[in-house]
């Protein structure tokens, strides 16, 4: 049997996660992170949030996101938040949140379902007021919403005025990534 | 026009996707009904000048459903609910 030596490659496709720098603004793909989906089973929202407790994952309330080491999260939709990790050490997220929520939770692994960008930088409202309907001026920090870039469905997060977080799927990585360099060049 | 998510606030309609009549909820069970319950809930439609309730899709949101109550005369939106709430209130999707 020939021996295959398989690369990794990010979702933009290259060997290390690409950084733009525009103007006041950084572009991060974000290759390091682990993501699976956490849904209450119908009548456990109970068990599911005692074993959340347990386990250290936060469960924000609808529209908001919260940090948290290891685990972070995101609301998606009513009984249903999405998971971060660490890549590094949760490369395999599902195996290490099932024993926690057992059969209370359905658990869906997504690491691979989504690109990640970290935008940084100041004025951030000005280049996603181009991009989406979402009022990230107004919005708190650990809002998060879903919202269309680019005819994309995406999660934005914003982690603080100077820092937001977009996760669009990872099958059009590029177009959404073309997206905001545009963006973020139109409006230097 | 603006909807009001239950749980997310003020949202664009633009962000939702429209169905139709909200008595598409009330399905007749397809062991008991008879043939013109079905063919009424597939084909009649009340057409009402005024309050008329009706599903959303948040589509580009959170994707819920949502029973919209709309006056079609002023696209004043009255009331809205989550679908699901509606149906459980109805005694269906137990």
């Amino acid at each position: 049997m020939p021996d295959f030596i398989l690369t990794p490659i990010t979702a933009l496709g290259h060997a290390t996660p690409e950084v733009d720098i525009i103007g006041p603004w950084t572009i991060t793909e974000r290759a390091d992170v682990a993501l699976a989906s956490l849904a209450v089973r119908r009548g456990r929202l109970g068990d599911l949030q005692a074993a959340a407790a347990g386990a250290g994952v936060p469960l924000p309330a609808a529209g908001a996101a919260a940090q948290g080491m290891p685990y972070s999260s995101f609301w998606m939709t009513p009984e249903m938040w999405m998971v971060e990790a660490p890549f590094a050490s949760h490369e395999d997220i599902r195996a290490h949140l099932l024993p926690a929520f057992g059969d209370a939770a359905s658990i869906t692994e997504q690491t691979d379902a989504w690109v990640r960008f970290d935008l940084a930088g100041a004025d951030l409202p000005r280049l996603f007021e181009r991009l989406c309907n979402f009022d990230l001026a107004k919005a708190p920090a650990g809002a998060a919403t879903r919202t269309v870039m680019e005819h994309l469905g995406c999660y934005l997060i914003k982690r603080t005025d100077s820092l937001v977080t977009v996760y669009g799927p990872r099958s059009s990585a590029q177009s959404l990534h073309h997206a905001l360099v545009v963006a973020a060049q139109s409006v230097l | 026009m603006i909807i009001h998510h239950p749980i997310l606030g003020p949202r664009d309609a633009q962000e939702f996707v429209y169905l139709g009549d909200a008595s598409l909820i009330g399905r007749p069970d397809g062991l008991t009904a008879s043939i013109e319950d079905f063919h009424n809930y597939t084909y009649l439609r009340d057409n009402p000048a005024g309050a008329h309730r009706e599903l959303w899709y948040h589509e580009q949101g959170d994707r819920s459903w949502l029973v919209v109550t709309r006056n079609t005369l002023t696209h004043e939106i009255l009331q809205v609910e989550l679908a699901r709430d509606v149906a459980r209130a109805e005694g269906r999707s137990k």
